[in-house]
């Protein structure tokens, strides 16, 4: 194996201490690593946020974008290179909420992209708000009685709509988190990984030893390959199941239906401007 | 009754509900008579229904090349009653209306039985049919002409179909041989056989194309949508990506994306589309990304008018995104324009590392004449501007003129960072604020480059002249009509095709007027006042038109008499 270095040199890392995004780095490189990925080769989109700061701490290229606008923009890459790997990694609000509307027609699109959402049920840099994914009763300084609202389910949405690879992990589970994400990266199509993370400081319902007494993982009699068994795991609550609850492998990916790209991957940027290409279209102006 | 007789031009109009069939006449009838050898010019008007309402489409054939609106009527054919109405304001004394017996009208009408003629064909949706043929035939063209067209039109419909509408074309042609109250006996030039007959939307996409357009991303919205279908029709045969967004945020972010991994990408809207586009305007702006927005203008607040067309979103254009960063509009004034400047949209996208906005309006895109092969073909200065990268590459080096080379991830030996936090010269988030001062100056400074690349404003008449004529976009060609129909004394005409930047060159112009005229299709005259606030010159004459339709030639006739006097 190729020695390949994702750490960076001297920089100051804007999270806190104990909070899980550091477990979640860690876990990131280990999965590029393993997968001998060139960083060359590596493009990190993300959002705003805290999660959304991962980026930053890896040696990858990057596309640091907008607050939940993460999936458009990797949606653009990957069918403008297919040759790179695309990872579309924010929070639960920046993609559940702010990018609700991508995160459902990214899985539709079935772009061939991994989407890691780190998931701590609370929004972090905006102090304590509740997130789409906060449970009933959780009381912040807005939410002053208490969230009402239903918590989104990201599991069973990506399942309801056949997205290709659907799966969770506890950021706190190195090992099996590796393993997960490592599937997640390799699977040809949209793959959704929704990371259990707990935040030190906004959120002291959902702690560590909360989600290690609320999660189990799935035994490996689950078939991953029926959607009605998948969506019964994803809609559990009363324990969270981790580890891939849904994998699709029908279908082609978006940039497998690209005209461009049916004979072979043609990265955009090898193409020149054609004059060629305006007299063509021409000709058929004459067709009376 | 007396004889009618067209030498020079004749104004026909078509109107019915939508689904009778107005398109197809428009797109047979210009197609049979540009072939013929004159000159075709067709504008539509309609409503935003599917079915129903009262459409119309106006079609001018003339011996000098036509290329604007003419607000009267001398020959329509109404397909319903309704029509007679809509129109009332288009039809004079000297209109003359081909219509059925069912249709009740106080003006000049010959009866001609589409409808009738039509049934006995099997069926009344050939009444289209019957009317295209019967105008087609005051030409006393070859019918063979007709029937190539015509047969090739309906090539992928039924045999029993096609068979039908030649048919009907036959039939309305024949009735029109037996007349001989109408006389069109109009020049013909046989080179506009060799023309093609193109709308602003088809400009514009080709126009992106020559600019080496290789990406797309939009949601459909009128009259954006007519560029987002032509560059997904060319995506069948070239190297293209066309894709529909979930809606505009997703469009304009995915197309930044597709810069950022090396295409070349547009981004086709309308106002409500641009409002959702504004934040990543702004990105773009931020990761100094080359980006290309058509944005076709509509009457607006809010939904206005879906279908109709004005000049309001100038404003917006120019002041849309948070935060300071540089940007060039450009707005073409006829179909010529709209491809010249929607590739040099790519050029300037691409060398400037910043977002180009097309802006475009309904009558434009929605508009078709005849445009020699000539003014269709690409200019040689498109190219790539983006680098090579090697170990250790800063995607926002500072340099003397404030543009970094541009990188494309997978490309080379160096990482391609993005930030739309403030960053680094690397494209690492920063709080340093000394940087940030630097970071923006970078970016502020490209606006100086772009200064040096500007496009001229057009100049027309004497140059010593007291009072100046100011107008943009699609009113180019019923001010300059209308300026040398008129040959105004003492007077010039300035058109501008770059909106911003102005050229330093307006300036001058501007400050030698006694008296300057600014036509706009807006309420408050956008481009008027900054042209005031950016020249401190007075413009207190404003030709100003908002009720969703364009000017005519007529009324820029007597407007610009009426302030010139």
């Amino acid at each position: 194996m190729a020695v390949i270095n994702y750490d960076i040199e001297n920089i100051d890392i804007a999270w806190c201490p104990g909070c899980g995004n550091h477990s979640i780095l860690k876990i990131l490189k280990q999965v590029l690593i393993d997968l001998q990925k060139d960083p060359l080769n590596v493009v990190m989109v993300s959002g705003i946020g805290q999660a959304a700061k991962i980026p930053q701490y890896i040696k990858t290229n990057y596309f640091n974008g907008l607050h939940g606008r993460a999936l458009p923009p990797a949606t653009g890459i990957k069918a403008s290179n297919p040759g790179l790997t695309v990872i579309a990694e924010s929070g639960d609000g920046d993609m559940y909420g702010e990018g609700g509307n991508h995160f459902i027609h990214a899985i539709r699109r079935n772009t061939d992209i991994t989407n890691i959402v780190h998931n701590n049920m609370v929004y972090g840099l905006t102090k304590g708000q509740a997130s789409p994914t906060s449970n009933p009763g959780f009381v912040t300084p807005v939410q002053n009685d208490g969230v009402s609202s239903l918590p989104f389910n990201p599991l069973a949405v990506a399942v309801s709509l056949g997205a290709g690879f659907v799966a969770r992990i506890f950021c706190g589970d190195f090992k099996e988190s590796v393993e997960t994400v490592k599937k997640a990266i390799l699977h040809k199509g949209y793959a959704l990984v929704d990371v259990l993370q707990p935040c030190v400081v906004f959120n002291k319902v959902n702690t560590y030893k909360w989600f290690k007494e609320n999660s189990y993982y799935i035994d490996n009699n689950h078939d991953t390959k029926n959607r009605f068994k998948a969506f019964e795991k994803a809609i559990e609550t009363e324990k969270l199941p981790l580890g891939i609850i849904y994998i699709n492998e029908e279908g082609k990916t978006f940039e497998e239906n690209l005209r461009i790209h049916h004979d072979k991957i043609t990265p955009q940027y090898s193409l020149k401007p054609d004059s060629q290409h305006v007299k063509t279209l021409l000709k058929t102006f004459y067709h009376t | 009754m007396r004889n009618y007789e067209f030498t020079d031009r004749i104004n026909i109009v078509l109107c019915g509900g939508a689904g009778q069939g107005i398109q197809t006449i428009e797109v047979l009838m210009t197609r049979i008579l540009k072939n013929a050898g004159y000159n075709v010019f067709a504008t539509k008007e309609y409503m935003s229904r599917v079915r129903g309402g009262s459409n119309s489409t106006t079609i001018t054939v003339s011996s000098a090349e036509g290329r604007c609106f003419y607000n009267n009527i001398d020959l329509l054919i109404p397909l319903d009653q309704n029509a007679v109405k809509h129109l009332k304001k288009r039809i004079t004394r000297e209109t003359l209306i081909l219509a059925d017996s069912n249709i009740e009208t106080r003006h000049n009408k010959i009866l001609v039985d589409f409808n009738d003629i039509a049934v006995k064909l099997g069926n009344k949706v050939y009444a289209n049919s019957v009317a295209a043929g019967y105008v087609l035939g005051l030409f006393r063209l070859d019918f063979k002409v007709l029937e190539e067209v015509v047969s090739n039109f309906f090539s992928g419909k039924s045999d029993e179909i096609s068979e039908k509408n030649i048919k009907a074309v036959r039939k309305g042609y024949d009735e029109a041989l037996k007349s001989d109250k109408i006389s069109v006996d109009i020049a013909r030039n046989t080179s506009t056989d060799n023309d093609l007959l193109i709308n602003g939307s088809d400009a514009v996409a080709l126009g992106a194309v020559a600019g080496g357009c290789n990406f797309m991303s939009s949601y459909p919205m009128s009259p954006s949508t007519g560029v987002f279908t032509n560059i997904a029709k060319y995506s069948k045969e070239l190297p293209i990506i066309a894709e529909q967004a979930e809606d505009e945020i997703s469009a304009i972010n995915m197309a930044i994306g597709a810069w950022y991994a090396g295409s070349r990408a547009i981004v086709s809207t309308s106002g409500g589309g641009f409002a959702l586009m504004t934040e990543g305007l702004s990105l773009a702006g931020m990761i100094e990304s080359p980006l290309v927005i058509h944005l076709a203008q509509r009457p607006a607040p809010a939904t206005g008018l879906p279908t109709r067309t004005e000049q309001g979103d100038l404003n917006f254009a120019l002041y849309g995104g948070h935060g300071d960063f540089p940007r060039i509009i450009l707005a073409p004034g006829n179909i010529e324009q709209a491809f010249k400047l929607s590739e040099k949209a790519f050029y300037y996208a691409d060398k400037y590392q910043v977002p180009v906005i097309i802006l475009t309006d309904q009558y434009l895109v929605d508009t078709y004449y005849n445009v020699r092969e000539k003014d269709l073909l690409p200019s040689s200065e498109n190219s790539h501007f983006f680098t090579e990268t090697s170990p250790g590459y800063l995607r926002y080096r500072i340099t003397d003129d404030g543009l970094s080379p541009r990188g494309i991830p997978g490309f080379g030996k160096g990482l391609v960072m993005v930030d739309s936090d403030e960053h680094d010269e690397a494209g690492r988030i920063t709080e340093d604020l000394d940087l940030r001062i630097k970071m923006s100056g970078k970016r502020m400074k490209k606006l100086d480059l772009i200064k040096n690349d500007l496009i001229e404003p057009v100049f027309t008449g004497n140059k010593n002249y007291k009072n100046l004529i100011v107008a943009w976009g699609s009113n180019y060609h019923a001010v300059k009509n209308a300026f040398e129909t008129l040959e105004p004394e003492g007077t010039a005409f300035l058109f501008f095709e770059q909106l911003y930047p102005l050229h330093e060159l307006a300036g001058v112009y501007l400050n030698k007027a006694e008296n300057i005229i600014g036509i706009e299709n807006n309420f408050t005259g956008q481009f008027t006042n900054l042209l005031e606030h950016r020249f401190r010159v007075n413009i207190d004459k404003r030709i100003l038109k908002y009720n969703g339709l364009a000017f005519s030639q007529e009324e820029i006739i007597s407007r610009l008499t009426e302030v010139l006097i």
